[in-house]
C-alpha cells in the first residue's frame, strides 16, 4: 500500500465543533424538519507540493417536541451540553502543528475561519446572565474536558480566558489562552435547533511515487495524487446516514490564473477550458474522474480570475466501483495562494530571563500593493488592522512602552493606533488583554509593534513538570476589518446548497493567527524547598537570638561578676520583695536591676518560646 | 581671640572642604545619569525593586491617563501621590537629553537634601551630646570628639556611598522614601513636631515599614536627642548632690508629655490630609481601599517573587502553600517583636534606636533595595564616635563589598547566563542578611558597650570627688 508513504511531517490537523442555533441559518435552508446528516471533502493542491484535505461533516437537529430527548441522527452528548449549559454558540478546536500563511494562503474563508493557533481553543457564547457566566464557563470546560479525553478543564482558571470586548469574533491562542464571551442575549428557547459542525483540516504531503523530474528552469512538477495514495483508501460509497455526500476538487484562482496563462502560450484561448466539462483537452493536468459539475467563483475580489469548484457526488458509488479520485500534474506550475493583506509575524526580543520584549511584525504582501494602490487615488486611505492580544500574567508587559515603527521609522503611538483597549494583567489572577485598532497609510512597506515585558517569577508549585521548556505566550489575532472572505459560486439551483459552499459565503473578516511565542522562564531550584525553609529559619533566628543575647546583657555584668559573693541570690531577693523589707545594702541597685532582669527574662522566655515555635515548624 | 580665630577658620574650612565633597558628588550623579542607559542601573533587582521602581511607576501613571486605575494589574503598587509628583515628569521629554532626567533629578535633589538633613541631625546630636557629656564632667572625651564632626561625616557617608549612588541614579524612588524618613528624624531631634509628624505620615504611607519610627520620635520629642544613659545621670545625681541642682536635673530627666501630645495632634492632621489627597487622586477608580490592599497588601502578602537583595523572596517562592500564611506573620513579627525590647534597652538612645530600627526593617521588609541600606549607613554616621570600636567592623567592610560584588555576578549567572543556580544568588542575598545581622547585633552591643565605658568613667571621677 501506498499509504505508508504519507508524509506526516508538515501536518495541520485542526478539528473543529460548532454550533449554533438553527434559526438563523433556518431561512437559507427552509423549514427543517428533521435531523439531517451531510459529509463533504475538499480538496486542494496547494503551492508548495502539498495537498489540503477539509472535512466537512455537518448534522443539525431542529427542535422538535415528539421525540423529547432523544435524536436519530444527532450526537446526544452535544445537545445535552448545550441544554444543560446554555451555550448559544461554541466553537472548540484542536489544532497540532501551524498554518503557513505564506503558502497556503490567507485569504479565503478556509483559513481564515479553520487555521487556528496551536493547541486548544475554546470559545462560548452563553445565553445566561452576565454573573452566571463564569460559572457556566468552567461546568462547559470540566463537561468538555470529560467528553473529549483532554486537559480542558485547566481553561477553567480565571488565568487562561479573556472576554474580548470589542466585536471580535472571540477567539483565543493556545492551550492557556482560551477566551469566553460573556455576551448577554435575552433566553431565546434553549429547544431552539441546534447546528453542529465538525470540521477536520489536514495539509497533508503526498507521497510522490513517480520520479519528481527536475526541469531545466527548476520547476518541479507538482506531485500527483489520488484518495489512494493520500488516505490509503478508496471511497466505497457514501454514509448511508448522510443527506448528501460530496467531494470537491479546488483550484486555486491564483492556479486558475496560471494555468490559464500556460494555456495562452500554447496558443488554447479561453478560461472556460477548466470550467467545461472536457477534460481531455487540458494540458496541464489529468482529473481520474470526471466532475458531475464545475462550479465557477461568481466574482472574485479584485481577482481577475476565478476560482474553479470541481464536484464529484459520491451518490452513485459503492463497494464494486469505488471512489478514487486523483490529480496527475502534466506540466510544471508553480503558483502562490492569495495571501492575507500583510503578512504578520510575533518574535520575541531581547536575551536572558529578567525581561525582553515582543515585536509584532507586518509585512505588506504583493495582494496589498495591489488593492491599496487602487484605492490611493482617493487621498488618504488607510489599511485598518485589528491586533488581539492576550499574554499571561507572568509575562508582566508594560503597555506605556508600546511602540510603533512604520517603515522602520519610529511613529507617535497616536497617529497609527485608533483605539485600545487594555486590561493588564493581575498576578495570578487574570491574564493581560491587548486589543488595537491600527491605521496604516496604505504605502507602508512594513509595520512593527513592540511592547517590553518583565519576566515574572512564579511559586515553586506553579511551574509545570518541565519547567525548562519554556511558556508559551498565546498566538495574537490579527484581523482587517476592511477585508472580507466570500467566495460565492455559481450554482443552478440554490435550493440544496451544500454546506461547505454555504460556509464559504459568510462574509467575515480576513483573520490571521500569528505564531505561538515560547518564552523561558527562569526557575528556581526544585529540589531544596527544606534547605531554604531551614537556612532562612537559621539565619533568621540568629538574628533574633543574638540580638535578645546583646540587649540581656547588664550594664554591669562584669561588676556583678565581682561582686558576685556579695550579690543575694535571687530567692532572697524574692523573698526580699515580698516582704517589701529592703535588702541589706549590698547593692543599693540590685533591687531595681532585679526587677528588670526579671522582665527581661519573661521576653526570653516569651521570645524562647517563639524560637521554639518557629523551629518546630520550620 | 587668636586660638578662637584660628578655631574659626580652620571650622569654615572643614566647611569649604564638606561643600566641595557635596558638589562632587552631585557632579557624579551627573555624569552617570548622562551614561546611556542609566548604566543598565535602573533595571538592577538590587536598586528597584516592585515598589521602587520607576518604570511601574511611569507604568501606572500611564494607566492613569487612559483613565484606568494605576492599580489596574499588578503593576504599581506604590503611592498616588507619587505617582502625581513624578508621573508627569516621567513623560516628558527634553531633546537630546536622557529620557528620564527630570526624575533623576529629582531624585538627585532629594539625595543631597537627604544628606543636609543628616548633617544637621547630627550636628545636633553632637552637640546635645557634648554639652552631656559636659554636665557628667567627662571633658576630655568632648575633646576627642571634636575632631570628627559625625555630622559631616555621615552626610558625605550618605551621599558617597554606592548604594546611594546606584538607587539614585538608577531611578528608584528609594531618595523620597529616605527623604520622609529623614524629615522625620531631623523634625523630631529639631523639636519640629509638624514637620517630625509630616515627615512620619509620609513615610508611612510610601512604605509602611518606618510605621515603627514612630517610638524613636516620641522618645526624642519626649527625651530629648541622644544622651548617656538618663537613669545613670539621674541616680549620680541623686546620690551624690542633694541639693538644689538636683531638681533641674529631674526635670530634664522627665518625660515631656507635650511635645508628644503635639506630635498626635499633628500625626492624626496629617494622615487625615494625606489620606485626604490619596482618596482624590484614586477616587474615580477603586477609591482607597483598592490603594490601600494594592499597596500595603502587596507589602505585607509578599505577591511578587522576584528576586532581590532580600532573602523573603526565595523563601516565599519555595515554601509550601500551605504554610505560607504562618511565615508571613512569622517575618513581619520578627521585626515587631525586637521593638519593645530595643526601645527598652535604647530609649536613652532614640536615634541610635532609630537607625537599628532602619537597619532591622530593611533587612526584614519584603522587597529590600539598596536605597534602604544607603540611609542605614548615612546614619551610620552619626555614631561614629559612639561605635568606634564596634567589632569586626574591618570584617564587616570587607564582606560588604565581597556581597556587593559578587551579588551581581550571581545574579548574571543565573539570569542572563543560565549557567548558574537561584541558589547561588539566594546564597548572597543570605550573606548580605547575615551581614546586617552582625551589624545590628554589633552597633547595639558596641554602643551598650560604650555607655558602660562611660558610666565606668563617671563613676570613677565620682570616686575620685567623694575621696
Amino acid at each position: 500500500m501506498a499509504l505508508l508513504l504519507l508524509l506526516l511531517r508538515p501536518i495541520l490537523i485542526l478539528s473543529l465543533f460548532h454550533f449554533a442555533p438553527i434559526f438563523h441559518s433556518e431561512a437559507a435552508l427552509g423549514s427543517v424538519a428533521e435531523e439531517d446528516f451531510s459529509e463533504e471533502l475538499l480538496l486542494r493542491p496547494l503551492p508548495d507540493r502539498k495537498v489540503l484535505a477539509h472535512f466537512h461533516f455537518q448534522s443539525r437537529a431542529p427542535h422538535t417536541n415528539s421525540n423529547g430527548r432523544h435524536h436519530h441522527l444527532f450526537p446526544k452528548a452535544i445537545s445535552q451540553l448545550v441544554q444543560k449549559f446554555h451555550v448559544k454558540e461554541m466553537e472548540l478546536s484542536f489544532t497540532q502543528g501551524r498554518w503557513n500563511y505564506d503558502q497556503w494562503g490567507g485569504f479565503d474563508p478556509l483559513s481564515s475561519s479553520n487555521a487556528k493557533p496551536p493547541g486548544v481553543e475554546l470559545w462560548a457564547v452563553f445565553d445566561v446572565p452576565h454573573k452566571q457566566v463564569d460559572d457556566s464557563w468552567k461546568n462547559l470546560t470540566h463537561a468538555l474536558s470529560g467528553l473529549f479525553c483532554a486537559s480542558i478543564n485547566f481553561l477553567e482558571s480565571s488565568t487562561a480566558y479573556s472576554a474580548p470586548e470589542w466585536g471580535y469574533r472571540p477567539d483565543s491562542g493556545s492551550l492557556s489562552g482560551l477566551h469566553l464571551t460573556s455576551s448577554e442575549f435575552e433566553s431565546e428557547g434553549v429547544g431552539s435547533g441546534i447546528v453542529l459542525e465538525q470540521t477536520l483540516t489536514v495539509v497533508v504531503q503526498p507521497s510522490s511515487q513517480r520520479t519528481v523530474r527536475i526541469y531545466s528552469h527548476e520547476t518541479k512538477l507538482q506531485p500527483s495524487w489520488s484518495l489512494t495514495s493520500i488516505f490509503g483508501r478508496k471511497v466505497s460509497g457514501r454514509c448511508v446516514l448522510a443527506k448528501s455526500s460530496i467531494v470537491y476538487l479546488q483550484l486555486d484562482s491564483s492556479l486558475v490564473a496560471e494555468l490559464d496563462s500556460l494555456q495562452k502560450e500554447n496558443n488554447i484561448s479561453s478560461t472556460d477550458k477548466y470550467v467545461s466539462e472536457d477534460f481531455s483537452s487540458n494540458a496541464c493536468f489529468e482529473v481520474s474522474v470526471k466532475p458531475d459539475r464545475v462550479l465557477k467563483e461568481l466574482k472574485g475580489f479584485e481577482k481577475k480570475n476565478p476560482s474553479v469548484l470541481y464536484e464529484f457526488s459520491i451518490d452513485k458509488y459503492n463497494e464494486s466501483g469505488p471512489f478514487d479520485l486523483g490529480l496527475t500534474w502534466t506540466v510544471p506550475v508553480a503558483w502562490s495562494c492569495q495571501k492575507a493583506p500583510l503578512h504578520v509575524s510575533r518574535f520575541l526580543m531581547g536575551s536572558g530571563n529578567e525581561r525582553g520584549a515582543i515585536a509584532i511584525s507586518l509585512r505588506s504582501t504583493e495582494l496589498t500593493n495591489k488593492l491599496l494602490h487602487t484605492d490611493s487615488n482617493e487621498g488618504r486611505c488607510k489599511l485598518e488592522v485589528k491586533v488581539f492580544q492576550v499574554v499571561p500574567w507572568y509575562i508582566k508587559v508594560y503597555f506605556h512602552t508600546l511602540q510603533v515603527f512604520v517603515n522602520e521609522q519610529p511613529q507617535a503611538v497616536s497617529d497609527v493606533v485608533e483605539k485600545m483597549l487594555v486590561s493588564p494583567s493581575v498576578d495570578k489572577v487574570s491574564p493581560g488583554v491587548l486589543e488595537m485598532v491600527l491605521k496604516f497609510p496604505c504605502g507602508m512597506k512594513s509595520a512593527a509593534i513592540t511592547l517590553d515585558f518583565d519576566k515574572g517569577f512564579l511559586h515553586i508549585d506553579e511551574y509545570p513538570p518541565d519547567a525548562n521548556q519554556g511558556f508559551d505566550i498565546p498566538s495574537a489575532i490579527i484581523s482587517f476589518p476592511n477585508f472580507r472572505t466570500s467566495m460565492q459560486f455559481l450554482k443552478d439551483d440554490s435550493s440544496d446548497k451544500s454546506s461547505i459552499l454555504s460556509k464559504f459565503e459568510e462574509n467575515s473578516a480576513v483573520l490571521a493567527y500569528t505564531e505561538v511565542l515560547l518564552v523561558p522562564l527562569t526557575t528556581p531550584d526544585f529540589s531544596m524547598p527544606y534547605n531554604v525553609i531551614t537556612i532562612t529559619c537559621t539565619v533568621c533566628a540568629l538574628y533574633f537570638g543574638s540580638l535578645l543575647n546583646v540587649l540581656r546583657r547588664r550594664v554591669g555584668e562584669e561588676e556583678r561578676l565581682e561582686n558576685k559573693e556579695k550579690e543575694p541570690g535571687w530567692l532572697r531577693k524574692l523573698y526580699a520583695k515580698l516582704t517589701g523589707r529592703p535588702l541589706e545594702p549590698v547593692e543599693s541597685t540590685s533591687t531595681s536591676s532585679s526587677l528588670s532582669s526579671s522582665k527581661l527574662k519573661f521576653i526570653i522566655l516569651v521570645a524562647g518560646i517563639a524560637v521554639f515555635w518557629q523551629v518546630y515548624y520550620g | 581671640m587668636e586660638d578662637n580665630k584660628e578655631e574659626r577658620s580652620a571650622k569654615r574650612k572643614q566647611q569649604g572642604r564638606f561643600w566641595t565633597w557635596v558638589t562632587a558628588s552631585v557632579l557624579f550623579r551627573l555624569i552617570l545619569i548622562y551614561f546611556p542607559q542609566n548604566l543598565n542601573l535602573s533595571s538592577r533587582p538590587e536598586v528597584s525593586t516592585p515598589l521602587t521602581s520607576l518604570r511601574r511607576l511611569a507604568e501606572g501613571y500611564w494607566l492613569k491617563q487612559s483613565s484606568m486605575s494605576p492599580y489596574a494589574g499588578s503593576m504599581y503598587h506604590g503611592s498616588p501621590l507619587l505617582l502625581s509628583l513624578l508621573g508627569p515628569l516621567t513623560v516628558k521629554r527634553i531633546d537630546g537629553q536622557p529620557s528620564h532626567l527630570l526624575c533623576s533629578l529629582v531624585f538627585v535633589a532629594a539625595d543631597i537634601l537627604n544628606s543636609l538633613l543628616i548633617r544637621a541631625t547630627g550636628q545636633t546630636l553632637q552637640i546635645a551630646y557634648r554639652q552631656s557629656l559636659k554636665s557628667l564632667d567627662l571633658d576630655m572625651i568632648s575633646e576627642t570628639m571634636e575632631i570628627l564632626p559625625s555630622g559631616d561625616i555621615a552626610a558625605l557617608m550618605y551621599l558617597w556611598n554606592p548604594f546611594t549612588i546606584a538607587a539614585c541614579v538608577g531611578l528608584s524612588t528609594s531618595p523620597i522614601e529616605n527623604l520622609a524618613i529623614m524629615l522625620a528624624l531631623y523634625g523630631a531631634c529639631k523639636r519640629l513636631v509638624p514637620l517630625a509628624a509630616f515627615g512620619w505620615v509620609m513615610a508611612t504611607h510610601l512604605s509602611l515599614y518606618p510605621m515603627i519610627l514612630i517610638i524613636p520620635i516620641i522618645l526624642l520629642l519626649g527625651n530629648g536627642p541622644d544622651t548617656p544613659r538618663k537613669l545613670f545621670l539621674l541616680r549620680r545625681h541623686g546620690k551624690v548632690e542633694e541639693n538644689s541642682s538636683s531638681d533641674s536635673c529631674q526635670q530634664e530627666r522627665v518625660f515631656s508629655w507635650s511635645p508628644v501630645m503635639l506630635l498626635i495632634l499633628w500625626t492624626i492632621m496629617w494622615s487625615a490630609y494625606v489620606l485626604l489627597l490619596c482618596g482624590v487622586s484614586v477616587k474615580q477608580y477603586g477609591g482607597l481601599w483598592e490603594m490601600f490592599t494594592s499597596m500595603y497588601g502587596f507589602i505585607l502578602t509578599v505577591q511578587d517573587l522576584s528576586p532581590n537583595i532580600g532573602v523573603l523572596w526565595y523563601f516565599f517562592a519555595e515554601v509550601f502553600d500551605f504554610f505560607r500564611n504562618f511565615f508571613l506573620i512569622v517575618f513581619h513579627m520578627n521585626i515587631l517583636f525586637m521593638i519593645f525590647p530595643l526601645a527598652i534597652r535604647l530609649h536613652h538612645r532614640p536615634c541610635f534606636l532609630a537607625f537599628v530600627y532602619i537597619t532591622i526593617s530593611s533587612m526584614l521588609k519584603s522587597y529590600p533595595s539598596v536605597g534602604d541600606s544607603a540611609l542605614y549607613f548615612g546614619l551610620l554616621g552619626w555614631f561614629v564616635y559612639e561605635l568606634s570600636d564596634m567589632k569586626f567592623s574591618f570584617f564587616l567592610f570587607c564582606v560588604y563589598v565581597g556581597v556587593s560584588l559578587l551579588s551581581p555576578v550571581m545574579h548574571n549567572l543565573w539570569i542572563w547566563r543560565g549557567t548558574g543556580n537561584a541558589n547561588f544568588y539566594f546564597a548572597t542575598a543570605m550573606a548580605y542578611a547575615c551581614l546586617q545581622i552582625v551589624l545590628v547585633v554589633e552597633s547595639v552591643s558596641a554602643m551598650l558597650n560604650h555607655d558602660r565605658k562611660l558610666r565606668k568613667l563617671s563613676s570613677a571621677k565620682l570616686q575620685d570627688g567623694k575621696s
